[in-house]
């Protein structure tokens, strides 16, 4: 028992130390600066509000509509191209939101190759004609679901994967149509999976800066940088970003509700499976526009428009690629590991034993997600800095050589910054693989007189492989394409290949921009493909028959 | 999955990387930068610098805001020695805020003009960057044009393309014009301007002058290195595009304050306050003013040079000659949450 307890405080700290910059942004609130918040209420915060509720209400249907019906037709029907489908759709995970802003607004707006082909081709002028204006919040809404889909697919395919299409039919049987059957049936059951993917996607886009900066949508996160750039009022942005903290503990509060009491064990842990649902003739091609749209505009046309401009308008890479990819992949790796290991261990800890102060320390752990990554950075610099002066007091006591920025200087700060940012995308991950392991099992090994971190590592870990492999290889495709915190972070001499992109990108030059954003994608399309692999080898029997 | 000992291996390795880039910034003749021009636009110098003196210049680009951030929560202990900004209002705040100390350089106080750096010497200007009204020639007369003011007047209506109000390059030229005109007639010029929009701000400066290009509008205001790049461009696209605009000078005529000259901005530096490596900080922002590295800004990037008798490109020559905004540029950085509260009332996005 005595384990089991330090094994609670052990997460409890971990979690504390997680939520500190998270901490020190929401204390920025006690000191508001009445004149200011005046002014933004005057002014601007109306339309933050109106345009961040509205982008999220935009890409939450978004992503629902692209990712629950191709989750589903992957899944559940058997149509040409399925299984090719079934890890293509996931590789718009792997092109940032603000790469995809960039391309789609070098290629549709008015000076771009579409338009202008349009004025030269009809004789037409600007405004004669109508045309989908693309930096505009539905061009912001497009965009972001585009890149984001892809965590509501992958989430809800699992859930489905799980599910026996023999459900289904025994509701036909029962009378439902099959329609009936997949509404009532098939979609609450996936649904708190479904949901986790939604708010992962939600969070994500509250947090993104770059895309709506740049579509020129004035954005709750917009705003706070307005504040902290324009105002330079470090503070008043870090009081901003608090108040996001409220749309963020919503959506938290949104996902408890959908769960509530549900256990969501798996009956038994390998089922023959019934065949797949057959769709033929219009039934399949429509199944087969389905899933093409997600992903010819999601990843098949922004990818082929960086490449044209990667190969044959760029200026070519340079040498200092490898290092830059060297840097990006190494990075995102070991924030991959860490952040996961850390996962685990709090995860476990709440399953052990699930009282409220862990449940509140893991819930406010994983609040770094929904803020920007800019903020995260200010509230990760402030206590490293402030351990380094302490370290550097002690040395000079000690009368050695004084360290320099040994935490806030080096990569730590970045390392940190990335498990505090993406710690909610392992935990959603870990958790749903620990809720599928019935307790009967930790029962079984407790008896034996296993120690929990025992039962952990010869019980749950070989059980779960399959969702922590999941974990890793989407904090390790997020970390490799995080900007804001890489950029203020990073130490001397070090750039990343987001950080290069970002820069020509910024600079206006967004066609030599092109062979880091390229090399982005591709480098994440490594692990996006392994997580394929992962998922099919978790149902071999389901491999054999296709 | 992957073997466990190349994971291993890998996390050792990648360990020792992040202790080898603290120790690299620890050695004698070096000099650090905390740099707001981006990476592409000063390494070059940077490395002619250290071939030259053999001084190993470690460099972190970024932000203004966010290095002045870095550069006030570390103090005492910050290893940046210099910090480099596009903008004179950021190095406004960084003087504001503390963090960087005054050192007088006589041979550069000769050859920069006062109007271009800071009167007690906390920071140098090191380019110029002009922002004049650009126009397209087939649609716009330069007699249609004259001051920044007009332009909020009825004839542009639907006719004018902005960057958003997030680019401090329009947050200085509104923190200049309210020394000009006061803040009550900045007001009245912003909504004006703002109720002639043809299309709500977004994008960069490149995708205005895009848009006056493409006939989405008729005037812009944009810098001139970016019309320079597309004058320059080796592609067929970008020269129609540029082909089609023109450079107008605005407030170069007129009595008093309407004749004040062009709006222009300077990137610079400052020292910072608590910077160990203050010898190798001067001789490096002595370089950077130095006539070779003057006459790249001006070939590379198309600013214009801060000190005088340097050899400009065709293109900038190209743009003619003006009058510039004789302004203390200090007051850009003093006026600039002003400018952002203005702009936020008359809807600038």
């Amino acid at each position: 028992m005595f384990k089991s307890h330090g094994l609670s405080i052990f997460a409890v700290v971990i979690a504390a130390f997680i939520s500190l910059p998270v901490i020190i942004i929401a204390s920025y609130l006690v000191k508001a600066d009445g004149a200011l918040w005046q002014h933004l209420f005057d002014t601007v915060l109306n339309e933050y509000l109106v345009n961040s509720l509205l982008l999220l209400l935009g890409v939450g249907a978004g992503v629902l509509l692209l990712g629950v019906p191709t989750a589903w037709l992957t899944s559940m029907c058997s149509f040409p191209g399925r299984r090719w489908f079934s890890w293509a759709l996931l590789l718009p995970l792997a092109v940032p939101a603000y790469i995809i802003a960039y391309t789609y607004a070098g290629l549709l707006d008015f000076a771009g190759p579409v338009q202008t082909w349009i004025r030269e081709f009809t004789g037409l002028s600007y405004g004669d004609y109508w045309f989908f204006e693309i930096r505009s919040l539905g061009g912001a809404i497009t965009m972001l679901s585009l890149v984001l889909y892809p965590y509501v697919y992958l989430m809800a395919r699992a859930a489905f994967l799980e599910q026996s299409v023999s459900s289904i039919e025994v509701g036909c049987s029962l009378g439902y149509s099959r329609w009936r059957a997949i509404w009532s049936l098939a979609l609450p059951m996936a649904r708190p999976a479904i949901i986790a993917g939604l708010s992962l996607a939600l969070m994500e886009t509250l947090a993104d800066y770059g895309t709506v900066q740049y579509y020129g949508v004035s954005t709750f996160t917009t705003g706070i940088f307005r504040t902290f750039y324009g105002f330079g009022d470090a503070a008043a942005a870090a009081q901003l970003a608090a108040s996001l903290l409220a749309f963020v503990i919503l959506l938290v509060l949104l996902e408890r509700y959908s769960r509530r009491q549900a256990r969501y064990h798996s009956a038994a842990e390998s089922r023959a499976r019934a065949d797949l649902i057959p769709l033929v003739g219009s039934k399949a091609i429509m199944a087969v526009a389905i899933c093409l749209v997600p992903l010819i505009l999601g990843f098949i046309i922004p990818a082929t428009q960086l490449l044209l401009w990667a190969l044959f308008e760029a200026e070519p890479l340079g040498w200092d690629f490898v290092v830059l990819a060297w840097n990006s992949f190494s990075l995102a790796f070991l924030a991959a590991i860490i952040t996961v290991l850390l996962a685990i261990i709090l995860s476990y800890a709440k399953r052990t034993k699930p009282i409220k102060p862990i449940n509140t320390a893991i819930t406010m752990a994983g609040f770094g997600y929904a803020l920007p990554g800019t903020i995260i950075a200010i509230g990760i610099l402030i206590p490293l800095a402030w351990a380094d002066h302490k370290l550097m007091a002690l040395f000079e006591y000690m009368s050695w050589d004084s360290p320099g920025l040994l935490l806030s200087g080096s990569l730590v700060a970045l390392l940190f910054a990335y498990t505090v940012r993406f710690l909610a995308v392992a935990l959603g991950s870990v958790q749903s693989g620990l809720e599928k392991i019935k307790p009967s099992l930790d029962h079984a090994g407790g008896s034996m007189g296993h120690n929990p971190l025992a039962i952990l590592r010869k019980i749950h870990v070989p059980l779960m492989r399959g969702s922590i492999l999941t974990a890793v290889l989407i904090v390790f495709v997020d970390v490799l394409k995080e900007l804001p915190a890489t950029l203020i972070l990073r130490p001397f001499n070090f750039n990343t290949m987001a950080v290069r992109a970002y820069e020509l990108a910024s600079d206006e030059r967004l066609v030599d921009a092109a062979p880091a954003s390229i090399m982005i994608v591709i480098v994440g399309l490594i692990p996006v493909l392994m997580l394929h692999a992962s998922i099919t080898r978790r149902r071999p029997h389901l491999h054999e028959k296709f | 999955m992957v073997p466990m000992n190349l994971i291993k291996n890998f996390i050792l390795s990648a360990v020792a990387a992040s202790l080898f880039t603290v120790t690299i910034v620890q050695s004698a003749e070096v000099v650090n930068v905390y740099s707001a021009r981006k990476e592409a636009l000063i390494k070059p110098l940077l490395d002619e610098f250290s071939a030259t003196t053999g001084i190993k210049v470690n460099l972190i680009t970024g932000k203004a805001d966010a290095l002045l951030k870095r550069l006030q929560v570390e103090g005492s202990a910050t290893p940046a020695d210099l910090f480099i900004t596009v903008d004179a209002g950021r190095l406004h705040r960084a003087k504001e805020a503390g963090v960087l100390k005054p050192i007088s350089l006589p041979a550069l106080n000769k050859r920069i003009p006062l109007a271009l750096r800071d009167s007690e010497n906390y920071w140098y200007g090191l380019t110029l960057r002009a922002r004049p009204i650009i126009y397209a020639k087939d649609r716009v007369t330069p007699d249609e044009l004259s001051t920044y003011e007009a332009l909020a007047g009825n004839q542009w209506n639907g006719r004018i393309c902005l960057r958003s109000s997030q680019s401090v390059y329009n947050q200085s030229l509104v923190a200049a014009t309210i020394d000009a005109i006061g803040s009550e007639a900045t007001q009245d010029w912003i909504k004006g301007m703002v109720n002639n929009l043809a299309r709500a701000p977004s994008g960069g400066d490149t995708d205005q002058l895009k848009a006056v290009a493409a006939g989405v509008c008729d005037v812009t205001i944009a810098n001139t290195y970016y019309l320079a790049r597309q004058i320059k461009s080796s592609k067929p696209t970008e020269q129609a595009m540029a082909s089609k605009l023109a450079v107008f000078w605005p407030n170069q005529l007129g009595q008093g304050k309407a004749g004040r000259g062009a709006h222009f901005n300077v990137s610079g530096a400052g020292f910072t306050k608590y910077g160990k490596h203050p010898k190798q900080a001067k001789m490096l922002l002595e370089y950077l003013a130095s006539a070779p590295a003057q006459a790249w800004y001006a070939n590379i990037n198309n600013e214009h040079p801060v000190v005088t008798g340097v050899k400009i490109s065709q293109t900038l020559k190209g743009f003619g000659s003006y009058k510039m905004d004789p302004i203390d540029l200090q007051i850009l950085g003093q006026n600039n949450r002003q400018a952002v509260q203005l702009m936020d009332r008359a809807g600038w996005r």
